[in-house]
């Protein structure tokens, strides 16, 4: 089995739909955000897999891998002072009671 | 001494045991991110998550991936998520409603996209090799600092970036006592 690229992105996949899930059904957008890294994890394991069963991808997944961790960081960094000054303003970390555009 | 490749009696090797538990833990520990009712679990569970796949990583063949997964996530944007909540959190939040009323949309909007990966997967020649073949640390490094030594660098500038834009957004207005 852990020999099958198969299994590995299969398991991405399911990794990848739960992460779809939770930002789709949360409302806390805190819990939005950790969805999107579940999201960004599956992706990686997927490039990693490729990495390690085709030829021509081997030394260059790891790169790419490694490239998608310090992104997702930054990413990371900045979404949450993001919903931190949002939060700041609202009082609230619920993304459906942020409806001024709507009013 | 070393452990003989295939577990006796019941005929199944060891990576093959690691990884379904691994996965499993994996899994779970997912689902229980996006389900928890109180969100400091949620992030407690999305560290086990990553733990696992770490793991996971490991049994792939990339060790040094695995390493960076377990000091910048688990040791990095855990620690930050779970400030964000000790931030952010009030009373009331975690005894109301979790999920949004989309929640049963996106339910089955995500089985079927699980579903679609695995269809595309199983129906694909990945031209993929027999075995997996373990990516050396030191190969890495040769073609991290030579063939992509130029996003290297833009990725350091970019997570600079980023650390003035997180001080510069989460930092309080002058005369905001609130």
């Amino acid at each position: 089995m852990t020999n099958s690229l198969d299994a590995y992105l299969v398991l991405s996949g399911l990794l990848f739909a739960i992460g779809s899930f939770g930002f789709l059904a949360r409302r806390n957008a805190i819990s939005m955000l950790m969805s999107i890294e579940l999201m960004l994890n599956a992706v990686n394991l997927a490039i990693v897999a490729f990495g390690s069963f085709v030829d021509r991808l081997r030394p260059n997944a790891s790169v790419i891998a490694l490239m998608v961790i310090a992104v997702a960081a930054a990413e990371a960094t900045v979404g949450l002072a993001i919903v931190i000054a949002i939060y700041r303003n609202r009082r609230t970390p619920l993304v459906d009671e942020y409806d001024s555009l709507r009013q | 001494m070393t452990l003989p490749e295939v577990i006796p009696f019941i005929n199944v090797r060891w990576d093959d045991i690691l990884f379904l538990i691994l996965a499993a833990i994996m899994i779970g520990s997912a689902l229980l991110v996006v389900t928890l009712r109180d969100i400091i679990r949620c992030g407690l569970a999305m560290m086990v998550c990553f733990g696992a796949l770490a793991g996971i990583y490991v049994i792939a063949g990339a060790p040094l991936v695995a390493a960076t997964q377990v000091l910048v996530y688990i040791g990095a944007i855990s620690v930050l998520v779970l400030f964000a909540i000790m931030l952010t959190q009030t009373k009331a939040a975690p005894a109301r409603l979790v999920f949004q009323t989309q929640a049963v949309p996106a339910a089955i909007a995500a089985v079927l996209l699980a579903g679609i990966i695995a269809v595309a997967v199983a129906a694909t020649d990945w031209h993929a090799l027999s075995q997996r073949v373990e990516s050396a640390t030191g190969a890495v490094a040769q073609v991290l600092f030579q063939q992509y030594v130029l996003p290297f660098e833009i990725v350091s500038v970019l997570l600079l970036a980023a650390v003035i834009g997180g001080v510069f957004l989460a930092k309080r207005e002058q005369g905001d006592v609130s």
